[in-house]
């Protein structure tokens, strides 16, 4: 325990000895330093006079949002459908795309770990690490615009997030079981369907379920980029500065995570 | 006398199904097949498109062997950096400001009406996507980083608040209420007794949510709000796919080493 020693004699305890003080202090300095350059940084790429300008342009759009233009939701049913299309079939094929790749990337079912494993990983970093909109952008470069890009874009992000939650849950199950049915003499397959499956069950439910809620929300902003969706009519209603359909649009948004996220919550208190 | 045990004695083993009642199972099927059918049937593929975009996915897929960092090297190192810049800065911003609204979101902590507020703010800022409210700041603070800065922040807000007031909400009571039967004030309480129990868990969360706000930042350029999104969204533009495979590479490696950098943090810390 560090102690020091104070003038007259007395032992003093102390949270820290000297040498800890002075690499905390300077890990300190060091945490402030950056950011205080980080935040030098912004401000030097900001116009001020806008921020402070900010609160009177906030106050103007919010007199022009609302009300609402409530009769635009008729227009709205058909972007919120293909919406939904957009995160239920986005998420379906991940589902069938991520199965395989988790099974390839746990340890105990990969077939080789030496050289498969590292490829499943590294599809499920590569495709974890980059944005559904920034896949909707490529895809809409390759394939053009369209709720198929979309689905699409959806799909590939949640490979890399499924078969993360999937491998993990494979690594984790108990190998009893497994070892029981290889005892009866049941194959590779057998093994896998009944040994492995049905432990794994409610996790792939969950993630499943998991993921369509963040999907959801997801979808709501891929038409940004054209990639179809309740977005279209978003980003169309924000270039022509139609701020009564805008609030209508994000309340409806709104509206579709709060009952996606019931939604999946209420699944996932069934299903676990 | 025929027992349960005999009526099934030479009868092979059966799965059980999922769904024990029998209409059920099946409307169930039916309505997911009808849905599928109805789903796919709205969406209209223009397959001659995809046909004459498969030569440029393979482009694509070809110039990640040979990406191009060179010829737009300033726009992208500026855009990187901006990126990492607005990173670090609503990081720690946000995780400042989140601690005190944890606080405030956890019901065994805080009084009812601060419980309330906590929590809707918490709610608020989990449920508008970080994009919209990205295209939000931007029409009211203008072009540039601070508005990326500014939704990073405040959808870190949302997410740390509610996973550390969980945290504390699931905390041990008796090691706080030891350090309040010493006579603490509710500083030294939150600091002796909550805080060392949910540090761990905090500074965890913490690596990990910097990792997403790096992913998010690398996306709000698409809307003005800085960042490499610009550039990436002008390279793909463009039918640069050789940046654009060095842009993604870069995030790719970026989000690899964070990701390292937080599981080496939380392995020490926990």
């Amino acid at each position: 325990m560090p102690v020091e020693q104070i003038a007259d004699g007395r032992k003093v305890w102390q949270k820290r000895n000297r040498r800890e003080q002075l690499t905390h202090w300077a890990s300190w300095f060091a945490g402030v330093a950056v950011f205080v350059y980080c935040w030098q940084q912004i401000s030097e790429s900001t116009t001020w006079f806008f921020v402070w300008d900010a609160p009177r342009i906030a106050g103007d759009i919010l007199t022009r949002a609302t009300p609402p233009k409530w009769f635009y939701i008729n227009e709205l049913w058909e972007p919120i459908w293909d919406t939904l299309n957009i995160a239920t079939l986005g998420t379906l094929l991940a589902l069938c795309l991520a199965v395989p790749t988790a099974f390839l990337a746990a340890r105990n079912t990969t077939p080789s770990t030496m050289i498969i494993r590292p490829i499943a990983l590294l599809i499920i970093v590569s495709t974890r690490s980059i944005n559904s909109l920034i896949w909707a952008l490529l895809l809409i470069a390759i394939i053009g615009p369209g709720v198929f890009a979309g689905v699409l874009a959806i799909a590939i992000r949640s490979i890399g997030f499924c078969a993360k939650l999937l491998y993990e849950a494979i690594e984790e199950i108990d190998q009893k079981q497994v070892e029981a049915i290889t005892a009866t003499g049941a194959s590779r397959w057998q093994v896998m369907a009944y040994g492995i499956v049905p432990q794994i069950m409610p996790a792939f439910a969950g993630v499943a379920v998991f993921r369509w809620d963040i999907n959801i929300r997801e979808s709501t902003v891929l038409g940004l980029v054209g990639a179809g969706g309740i977005g279209l009519q978003l980003s169309a209603s924000l270039n022509v500065l139609a701020w009564p359909q805008v609030s209508l649009i994000l309340i409806v948004i709104l509206l579709a995570v709060i009952l996606s996220e019931w939604v999946s919550a209420k699944v996932r208190g069934a299903i676990i | 006398m025929t027992t349960a045990l005999d009526t099934r004695l030479g009868q092979p083993w059966r799965k059980p199904p999922f769904i024990k009642r029998v209409w059920l199972r099946w409307s169930v099927a039916a309505g997911a097949v009808l849905y599928l059918i109805a789903a796919i049937a709205s969406i209209e593929v223009n397959w001659s498109r995809v046909y004459e975009g498969l030569d440029r996915g393979a482009a694509f897929i070809m110039s990640f062997t040979r990406p191009d960092f060179i010829s737009r090297a300033g726009d992208i190192w500026d855009g990187m950096l901006e990126s990492l810049i607005m990173t670090v800065a609503a990081s720690v911003v946000g995780i400042l400001i989140s601690i005190p609204i944890g606080l405030g979101a956890a019901r065994n902590i805080a009084p009812l009406p601060v419980y309330l507020v906590c929590r809707s703010i918490v709610a608020l800022s989990r449920a508008l996507q970080e994009i919209i409210v990205a295209i939000l700041l931007v029409a009211i603070f203008g072009f540039g980083p601070l508005a990326g800065f500014l939704t990073l922040s405040f959808a870190t807000i949302g997410f740390l608040s509610k996973l550390l007031a969980e945290d504390i909400e699931a905390m041990d009571r008796v090691q706080a209420e030891a350090i309040r039967a010493t006579g603490a004030g509710w500083m030294q309480w939150i600091n002796y007794g909550v805080q060392p129990q949910v540090m761990p868990r905090l500074i965890g969360l913490s690596m990990y949510r910097v990792d997403i706000n790096f992913r998010e930042s690398a996306i709000l350029g698409l809307v003005g709000a800085g960042g490499i999104g610009a550039t990436l969204n002008t390279a793909f533009d463009r039918y640069e796919f050789d940046t654009a495979a060095a842009i993604l590479m870069l995030i790719i490696g970026i989000v690899m080493v964070l990701e390292y950098l937080s599981g080496i943090i939380r392995a020490r810390v926990q």
